[in-house]
């Protein structure tokens, strides 16, 4: 065990010798999660998303457009201007505004008529830029029932409605997440996919330092002391796991103290996915240093897999807006669990048994690559 | 104390070893002379426990490495071809890694070696501040913190300057002096005549001759060679100097002579005069290992 624990030793004070190490570990993932948590979390928020500008152009204005005009303008999610018919082309074309609303001639009058089936209906045009079709689909939607809430006003102005027709229910959303009352926080999923993310790349080096050892004559004296090879491999393992679960600790802790983060599930589910990954990631690095022949070979290729890796498990984007194939294809990937798991834990606050399957994955996993990596170890290699 | 019968060891169609036998007792300094490539790392790597053989076996102090974890690894020592060293850690940081490895933690053990290859004072300085020359040292340094009872020095002078090599040497002369096995792999034939009691010189693989210096010399049929600085260019009585000496080659202006005898020199002068042979400047040279591997290879060791 002395010389298990020398290993192990060395190993961490390389690592936390080397700044860039230490950065690259650290850092880094606190860095793009911070990001990456802001950016998705604006998205929800409607106090810090900027309004949906659009433009109207109305020719020719009438009672019912100006109070469509009107209602819009006081929409906090839009940010709505009058405006002429070449003006607002150009301006979606280059891409300022996402939306323009174009009113044709005569609107109001037609619109009360053929509410009644009576005429033709008027045509609203809706140009929109490509790369904001989610906004013109709202702006849309709220065009709707301002058009329906004005007309109806208009046709039916002698009579009692006086306040036009309007939808008859109202909508409550409730986001059911976490605990009840405990709102979500898209720093929880961004800090764990970062977190993956670099222990992954932390796997990475732990693969390229072993083909360095073999390259530099260190593994030759290694392997000429009296040590298993289980010694060799585990305590390089073993140290790869306590950085990973240290990442992982860094990396919460700090989004908990700035963010808010909490693990609103099992704690111990929480602490066995950290656990299992971090084994999964030891393992990894393993793999990479027995199917890699030099150092240099085998850093391109395993960055690109981990990038395919960390991209297929969710952690840059949610992999629920990946397509329904491609959702059943990243099960195979093993990041994909810890990221499902971390979510489970953290913010989607699930219990205990919602680790279990992740966790059994992951140590599956570290199993495969663990037993391959063993097997093709080229222990001989000069 | 070392023992090593017949060992083979081939990489695909490539016979890297082939029936390799060396033997040494305490205190014997042994010499694996050859050309890069020609089978010395395998050698020491098949005598460290490093690489199974695919035939033959070692033995140290009449034991076998038997598996990984083999005390008879103890007993060894292994200082590598490269500079096996962590440049992220101190001197003694290095020390205190490899000496855990085979369960040495005393300091008094590591202060013993940084003694013996003179690093004491540059201890808490890390290896990659240090110059090869030093690297090299506590490369050595590195493999006998356990006191091991046979060292495998595998190129340990590669690169370093004459006053770290002779450092080294002085170190390891040191190491046999007490007591110490040591194996010694080089292709710097001028270090294994001084260092070693007993030479085997190595190409494609094969032993292909193993003696003391003395008796590698002999393998040379001249006891001296005389070469000649002519005065002007071109020599006609080549030929008939060929039927004089027991070898004689011509380049340029520089005429290379074997002797069986050096007293036959005068004479030979004389002759060389006489036949058109006006010369500037002669030189004598001794045999050397260098001369033993053309001998016996017909190429010369550093261009094989």
């Amino acid at each position: 065990m002395i010389a298990f624990w020398a290993l192990v030793r060395k190993d961490l004070r390389i690592f936390f010798g080397d700044p860039r190490a230490v950065i690259m570990a650290f850092a880094a993932p606190i860095l793009i999660g911070s990001f990456f948590g802001y950016v998705f979390g604006s998205m929800g928020k409607p106090a810090d998303r900027g309004k949906i500008k659009v433009l109207v152009v109305d020719p020719q204005p009438g009672k019912v457009t100006r109070q469509i005009m009107e209602s819009l303008q006081k929409d906090p999610m839009l940010d709505v201007s009058a405006s002429d018919l070449g003006d607002a082309q150009s301006q979606v074309k280059k891409g300022r505004v996402p939306v323009a609303l174009l009113f044709p001639p005569g609107f109001s009058e037609a619109a009360a008529q053929a509410l009644f089936g009576g005429s033709k209906k008027p045509e609203v045009t809706v140009l929109y830029d490509p790369s904001h079709k989610l906004e013109a689909g709202m702006v849309q939607g709220l065009l709707t029932g301002q058009v329906m809430q004005s007309v109806t006003r208009q046709a039916f102005s002698q009579q009692t409605t006086a306040t036009g027709l309007s939808l008859p229910f109202e909508m409550k959303e409730k986001a059911l997440a976490a605990r009840v009352g405990v709102p979500y926080n898209s720093y929880a999923h961004s800090f764990g996919g970062m977190a993956i993310q670099f222990m992954l790349f932390m796997g990475i080096d732990v693969g390229l330092g072993m083909l360095l050892l073999r390259q530099r004559g260190l593994w030759r004296r290694f392997r000429a002391a009296p040590l298993s090879k289980g010694v060799l491999l585990g305590s390089r393992a073993f140290s790869a796991m306590l950085v990973g679960m240290l990442i992982l600790a860094v990396v919460f802790a700090f989004a908990r103290i700035v963010f808010g983060v909490k693990i609103e599930g099992s704690i111990i589910g929480f602490l066995g996915i950290c656990a299992a990954f971090s084994l999964m990631t030891a393992a990894y690095g393993m793999l990479i240093a027995a199917l890699g022949k030099t150092p240099e070979a085998a850093r391109g290729l395993a960055t690109l897999a981990t990038l395919l890796m960390v991209m297929l498990s969710g952690a840059w984007v949610p992999s629920f807006i990946f397509p329904a194939w491609m959702q059943t294809l990243t099960k195979f990937i093993p990041p994909r669990w810890a990221m499902d798991g971390l979510d489970a834990m953290v913010w989607r606050g699930l219990g205990l048994q919602e680790a279990l399957i992740p966790i059994g994955v992951l140590l599956l996993s570290t199993l495969v690559f663990g037993t391959i990596a063993v097997l093709r170890f080229r222990w001989d290699a000069e | 104390m070392l023992q090593a019968t017949g060992l083979k060891k081939a990489y695909g169609n490539l016979q890297a070893v082939d029936g390799v036998t060396l033997e040494a007792g305490r205190g014997q300094v042994i010499g694996l002379l050859g050309p890069n490539g020609a089978g010395k790392t395998t050698t020491i790597g098949m005598l460290a426990g490093l690489i199974a053989p695919d035939s033959g076996e070692v033995k140290i102090g009449g034991e076998r490495i038997s598996g990984d974890t083999s005390p008879v690894k103890r007993r060894l020592g292994l200082v590598p071809q490269e500079l096996a060293l962590f440049d992220e850690l101190s001197a003694m940081g290095n020390l205190e890694l490899f000496g855990a490895l085979y369960g040495v933690t005393s300091a008094k053990e590591r202060d013993r070696v940084l003694d013996l290859v003179g690093l004491r004072d540059r201890a808490r300085d890390k290896a990659g501040t240090f110059s090869g020359g030093m690297k090299r040292r506590l490369n050595l340094a590195a493999a006998l913190l356990h006191d091991p009872d046979v060292l495998l020095l595998d190129e340990p002078t590669v690169g370093v300057d004459p006053q770290s090599r002779n450092a080294i040497f002085d170190n390891l002369e040191t190491l046999k002096a007490m007591g110490k096995t040591l194996l010694y792999t080089t292709h710097y034939m001028e270090e294994a005549a001084r260092l070693c009691d007993h030479i085997s010189i190595m190409d494609h693989g094969k032993i292909i001759a193993s003696d003391n210096l003395a008796g590698l010399l002999r393998h040379v049929p001249v006891s001296s060679f005389v070469v000649v600085e002519l005065a002007e260019d071109g020599f006609a009585g080549l030929e008939a100097l060929r039927s004089m000496v027991r070898e004689a080659s011509l380049n340029q202006r520089q005429l290379r002579m074997g002797l069986q005898r050096l007293d036959t020199l005068p004479d030979l002068l004389q002759w060389l005069n006489a036949n058109g042979g006006t010369f500037s400047h002669v030189a004598t040279e001794r045999p050397t290992l260098e001369t033993v591997f053309l001998q016996l290879t017909g190429r010369s060791l550093r261009d094989a």
